[in-house]
């Protein structure tokens, strides 16, 4: 490591932005700094208005029943715009509290490294709130399925996230039947013409997004057999056919499930139900392209937009040789010399951007200031990845001019509304360390104003790359 | 059953990637010029677009029972498709695109594929914008590399995306810009002018920085029209909403490309179209998709006026959808599916479509719709007889290796 960098990498490219003061406390110490924040349980969040994702479904699907039976009856009392209305009235409240709690915990957390963590496993298992009821969702899936598993093993982290009903509603397997399950047998029976069966949207992206990565040895086949394995997978508390169980909870329906044993990448996995489609998650899990996919990303993140290969399998073989444990994969990261060079290789993402001004700049994320709105005009909506691969990671998906020009004058209104209570002059070496070079710091001298200085200050290009 | 000769009359036919009829011959690229300066817009649907929903094939004797009770009937009945040409039709959706093809404005591209042949959206997505036939081969799209081949003069920023990052198809060695309405303050001036010298010493900020200014500029002097009525939208916002923002997009697209000094090129993304489930029929989840479309080009072809004359829009996805309807009424990831090209430069009132049929055996692996047609001769044809593209720089540069690929011709109106 080269030494005067060490402060700034840790508090900027690992953590979420430096705080006033960190980067003193953390001296050439920035290795150790990010190993010490692996200790200990990661920290649950706090806030008003975080309820639990069972207790959020159970409410919209009785929501949702209603409406329709509303609608069935045509019933007069129920304006038209109601159904519209009456399900993000009841979700958008949730999601603001989320995402403010997230916020917060993200500005004042002591551990900003197993904040990013938490942060890139939510995004490598994303789900996106422009599916119905995911705004709900989203915040409860991190807290509950992503959250307590960051220093865990990946095969708990995996099964924890494809079995939440977030991830089954958003990747559509709650209502995926096997054909020859007994629910579609007794259908076919009753109407013929109506096809009920596997959705292979699960299996597909679990293979491809979640574990063994798009070149990792699976075919259509494998896909398709995938899905029937994971057929029965489901949530309680849903209607019709789907009755049953406790609402809003994960729900394994035997009566949806594929029948027999199934080949899935060469392994036979015998049917004992759901134990069939968590015997694959845990060979994924441990497979040797799980291990390259995972690395790859996580040297993306946190080395370079062209992770260096050594790297990857070093950090492969972390994962690979521990059985997927995820402290080790984290340690054999911050053993990676290349992510310790001075150069300032990743661009910050819209999301990095304002984490680390509210950080730098102590801003207040409290309900009152508007916690959502940064990320919207910034173009990073809290969990609103549009897809299920997540956000992009590359200079390339988030350095377009429209975008800079946001953050510019976002900063300006930061400038603004800061007035003099802010010195950027002296703020610039606390935030950016050994990064902050000769143009940035004669601009700031010269800026014509207090405001002027934190506009430049967070528009410089050490403070737009981590 | 249907036969390939069937469709002669209106379809070229593809025999190796070699396309010939006797009404579309292979011109030599015609160069764009006369006074002319054609405008494209491109959109990228992303998720996969279902071609059979889109423009269902009701003639195809296999149509209906494949998609069961979301099959589209026959024009003329009650929610029944549009008619094209006695054997396609248009999603009831789409009517502004039905009046378009009745005005000889659209040409519609069936059975047709990118040369990705797996199933996944992000690659699928990748091949579809860098051009080659490889996810991650480039770095750089086609369209970036097609304005870089542009004839003659063009201006400082030869495309525009509309959104605050440039998708990969636009990416690349020409200069462009990306432009999104903001409810921040503009940059007061002499903040930007010690910007502008603190990114002296860094190329890419400057550059971004000096494309954004372009882009604030063009839509300054437009004024209102490209100010947003609507507020960025809140999370979980109804569903119209999405609409909404695509006819703000246009109106921004539009007020860039009808000037005569501005950018020749815009692009915009889509999204939405991956419907696994309850994918509806004639109404429905891609039925509200399809009428935002819709309802954008019309914005569009409104907010362009005269400059429409000389306007093709081209809507692409990766891949298409499964030929039946799966398990939860939707579709799983496919292959073939259809693309759009619509406008007042196109030679439209046309399917062109090798229709290889969906009898069981005609599908591909079993499943999907299978390609006989690679969506590069699309490309190709348009970027050479509408941009004026050079052959060798389509067959080398802006698709690689492509040689074989014989571009579509006769695509636009001489």
């Amino acid at each position: 490591m080269s030494e005067p960098f060490s402060s700034a990498i840790a508090a900027n490219r690992f953590g979420l932005g430096a705080r006033p003061g960190e980067l003193d406390a953390i001296g050439s110490g920035g290795r150790d700094w990010l190993r010490a924040q692996l200790a200990g349980a990661p920290p649950q969040l706090a806030g008003a208005g975080l309820r639990s994702s069972t207790d959020i479904l159970a409410e919209a699907l009785a929501l949702r029943r209603e409406l329709q039976a509303a609608r069935k009856a045509d019933a007069p009392g129920v304006a038209a715009a109601d159904p519209l209305q009456r399900l993000p009235q009841l979700l958008r409240p949730i999601y603001a509290s989320e995402v403010t709690a997230r916020l917060q915990q993200a500005v004042t957390s002591e551990r900003p490294f197993l904040e990013r963590l938490t942060q890139f496993w939510a995004n490598h298992f994303a789900v996106s709130i422009d599916k119905q009821f995911l705004a709900g969702l989203a915040g409860s899936f991190e807290r509950e399925a992503i959250r307590p598993h960051v220093l865990g093993n990946f095969a708990d982290l995996l099964l924890a996230a494809e079995t939440h009903p977030a991830m089954l509603l958003y990747l559509d397997n709650h209502l995926s039947v096997g054909p020859h399950a007994p629910a579609a047998l007794r259908a076919a029976r009753r109407d013929p013409q109506r096809r009920i069966g596997i959705n292979e949207n699960l299996a597909r992206e679990i293979l491809e997004l979640h574990t063994l990565g798009v070149g990792g040895g699976y075919t259509q086949p494998d896909v398709t057999t995938f899905a029937a394995v994971l057929s029965g997978w489901s949530i309680g508390g849903e209607g019709g056919r789907f009755r049953g169980g406790v609402p809003g909870q994960f729900l394994f329906r035997p009566e949806l499930h594929e029948p027999g044993a199934k080949v899935v990448l060469g392994t036979r996995y015998r049917d004992d139900g759901f134990g069939q489609g968590v015997a694959v998650l845990r060979d994924v899990a441990r497979s040797r392209a799980t291990a390259q996919f995972i690395a790859t990303k996580l040297v993306r993140h946190f080395v370079a937009d062209e992770p260096p290969p050594a790297a990857v399998a070093r950090l492969a073989d972390a994962f690979h040789s521990s059985g997927g444990d995820l402290p080790r994969l984290y340690h054999a990261l911050l053993e990676t010399r290349e992510a310790w060079d001075g150069g300032l290789a990743k661009y910050k993402t819209p999301s990095d951007y304002v984490l680390s001004a509210y950080r730098g700049l102590g801003l207040p994320a409290d309900a009152a200031h508007a916690p959502l709105a940064p990320f919207e005009l910034l173009g990073q909506r809290t969990w609103s990845p549009g897809s299920p691969a997540g956000w992009p990671d590359r200079s390339a998906d988030w350095d377009g001019a429209a975008a800079l020009m946001k953050r510019i004058q976002w900063a300006q209104a930061l400038g603004e509304r800061l007035g003099s209570r802010c010195d950027a002059v002296a703020l610039a070496p606390q935030l950016l360390g050994a990064n902050l070079g000769s143009a940035t710091r004669t601009a700031l001298a010269h800026a014509a104003s207090a405001p002027q200085a934190v506009t430049l200050l967070l528009a410089a290009p050490e403070f737009m790359r981590r | 059953m249907n036969t390939r000769r069937q469709f002669l009359t209106h379809a070229a036919i593809a025999a190796g990637g070699l396309f010939c009829t006797t009404r579309l011959a292979f011109a030599g690229a015609a160069p764009a010029g006369g006074g002319r300066r054609p405008r494209l817009v491109l959109i990228v649907m992303r998720g996969a677009l279902d071609g059979l929903a889109a423009v269902p094939p009701y003639g195809d004797r296999d149509y209906a029972s494949l998609r069961g009770e979301a099959a589209l009937r026959a024009p003329g009945t009650p929610g029944g498709a549009l008619a094209l040409d006695g054997f396609f039709g248009l999603h009831p959706s789409l009517a502004f695109l039905g009046q378009c093809y009745g005005a000889r404005e659209l040409i519609v591209l069936h059975a047709l594929a990118s040369p990705y042949r797996e199933r996944s959206h992000f690659d699928g997505q990748d091949v579809l914008e860098n051009g080659t036939p490889r996810p991650h081969a480039l770095q750089s799209g086609w369209l970036n590399r097609a304005l870089a081949h542009l004839p003659g003069m063009r201006p400082r920023e030869a495309g525009v995306a509309l959104g605050q990052n440039v998708p990969l198809v636009m990416r690349g060695p020409a200069a462009v810009t990306s432009w999104s309405p903001s409810k921040l303050a503009a940059l007061d001036d002499d903040t930007l002018a010690r910007l502008t010298d603190l990114y002296a010493g860094d190329a890419l900020l400057a550059q971004r920085l000096a494309d954004a200014l372009a882009a604030d500029a063009i839509a300054a002097e437009d004024g209102a029209d490209m100010r947003s009525p609507m507020a960025a939208g809140d999370a979980a916002r109804p569903r119209g909403a999405n609409n909404a923002r695509y006819a703000e997009t246009v109106r921004a697209a539009a007020g860039f490309l009808r000037r005569e000094d501005g950018p020749q090129v815009a692009v915009f993304d889509t999204s939405g179209w991956d419907t696994h489930a309850n994918e509806g029929g004639a109404q429905g989840q891609l039925a509200t998709r399809l009428a935002g479309l819709d309802a954008a080009l019309a914005t569009l072809r409104q907010e362009l006026g005269p400059a429409w004359r000389d306007t093709a829009v081209l809507a692409v996805t990766e891949f298409g959808r499964t030929a039946a309807i799966n398990g939860t009424r939707g579709t799983d990831h496919g292959t073939a599916t259809v693309a759009l090209l619509a406008g007042g430069a196109v030679a439209g009132g046309r399917v062109l479509a090798d229709w290889p049929g969906l009898a069981p055996r005609a599908l591909y692996q079993g499943r999907d719709l299978a390609p006989t047609l690679d969506l590069r001769a699309l490309l190709k044809g348009m970027l050479a007889e509408h941009l004026g593209v050079a052959t060798r720089a389509l067959d080398e540069d802006v698709f690689p290796d492509s040689g074989r690929i014989r571009p579509l011709a006769g695509l636009m109106r001489a």
